[in-house]
């Protein structure tokens, strides 16, 4: 059997709401970051409301349309990131997020790593059919990224984004089984 | 064409109104009770819905409508006999972008086809681009669905996004499309440019 949960850089965890609290409160201070992950207006959150929030999201861990993982280094075990599908149960699909918060470990191989885990777990554990996912227009190195990790672009919103004063189109993307299935080597 | 008389409401042969409590949640859950209907419109499991839950749907809408301010809700009415035959609806509204979101459809099978969707869509999009001055409009629409694709192209707007085999419906992988229109394409269009310019 495959080992889902360790890639090559980091391993897939759940974390108990007070690490993962001290984290995101650090990682929503970099409009940078929240902005490229992000697709509402950029807020600031208490740290009670961060924790409300958190709580909310430990609790449908559990449910069959929500998983959200934490990521860490395989080298000193440092929470960097985390993950998560959401999946439509009925259509066999699920959506993506994805996030490397701690900026040493950007453009460094980690988060593509983390997504091969995340694909790895959608189809090999939870037997989708395909995974979707949004970008910003202006989120290059995520296009890339995801580009590595076997997703195709499928179009994109024009002009659907307005920050500083430039307007930027939303890119969409998605893998199906068979591609992911044919991509990895894996008997269908 | 945007003189501040231009009635906003009002159509050829339809006009949009107020939700009404009493009346429509019993006509609303009929059109629930037709499946194909229920596919057409959503991609959450299809299910029939009493008119008691659509009553609720209706104040959790007025709530959603007062709280976050990011939807208006038209019921449609057919002129000549005050009839619910559809709803109309943008939501999802993204303020800091301009963005919004259709949804839209002519409830009873009898009422299809008769040109009521295009009525509809006319006055769906005056509202959008002239009243609340939105940037643009997007619309996702399962492909099978090709009654809404071909009123969607034929208001101008544009497949932007094709999300290869996202549906599962009667044992068939479907796509799922996503439409897009810029105010600026929409004022293009003849009949929508200001006098003044």
């Amino acid at each position: 059997m495959k080992d889902l949960f360790r890639g090559q850089l980091v391993r897939v965890t759940s974390e108990d709401p007070d690490v993962l609290l001290k984290e995101e409160f650090r990682w929503q201070h970099d409009s940078e970051f929240v902005r490229l992950v992000d697709g509402d207006v950029l807020s600031l959150s208490s740290q009670k409301k961060l924790k409300e929030r958190m709580e909310k999201r430990i609790d449908s861990g559990f449910s069959p349309e929500r998983y959200p993982f934490s990521v860490r280094t395989l080298a000193d075990d440092k929470l960097i990131g985390f993950f998560g599908l959401y999946v439509e149960l009925i259509h066999s699909n699920a959506w993506v997020g994805i996030g490397i918060g701690d900026r040493d470990f950007w453009s460094k191989g980690y988060g593509t790593d983390a997504m091969k885990l995340c694909l790895q777990y959608a189809f090999l554990e939870l037997a989708l059919q395909r995974v979707s996912l949004g970008l910003h227009g202006y989120n290059t190195r995520a296009l890339r990224s995801y580009e590595k990790a076997g997703f195709k672009l499928e179009g994109r919103s024009r002009q659907d984004v307005l920050k500083e004063g430039k307007r930027t189109d939303t890119l969409w993307m998605g893998i199906l089984r068979d591609e992911w299935l044919q991509q990895n080597g894996e008997n269908q | 064409m945007f003189d501040i008389q231009t009635q906003l409401f009002e159509g050829k042969d339809i006009r949009f109104g107020p939700m009404d409590y009493e009346k429509d949640p019993e006509i609303e859950a009929r059109w629930t009770h037709d499946s194909e209907f229920v596919r057409m419109m959503d991609t959450a499991a299809a299910r029939p819905v009493s008119a008691a839950m659509v009553k609720k749907q209706y104040e959790k809408l007025e709530k959603q409508i007062d709280e976050n301010k990011n939807l208006y809700y038209f019921a449609v009415r057919a002129r000549e006999d005050d009839r619910l035959i559809g709803k109309a609806i943008i939501q999802w509204i993204e303020w800091a972008n301009g963005n919004g979101f259709l949804r839209f459809g002519i409830g009873a099978e009898s009422d299809r086809r008769k040109g009521y969707g295009s009525q509809m869509l006319q006055l769906l999009l005056r509202f959008a681009f002239a009243e609340v001055n939105l940037f643009r409009l997007t619309a996702v629409v399962p492909e099978y669905n090709v009654a809404a694709v071909a009123l969607l192209k034929k208001f101008g707007f544009i497949e932007e996004v094709r999300r290869r085999q996202s549906l599962e419906r009667d044992g068939q992988r479907w796509d799922l499309l996503v439409f897009g229109l810029l105010k600026e394409e929409w004022l293009a269009q003849a009949g929508n440019q200001s006098e003044r310019g």
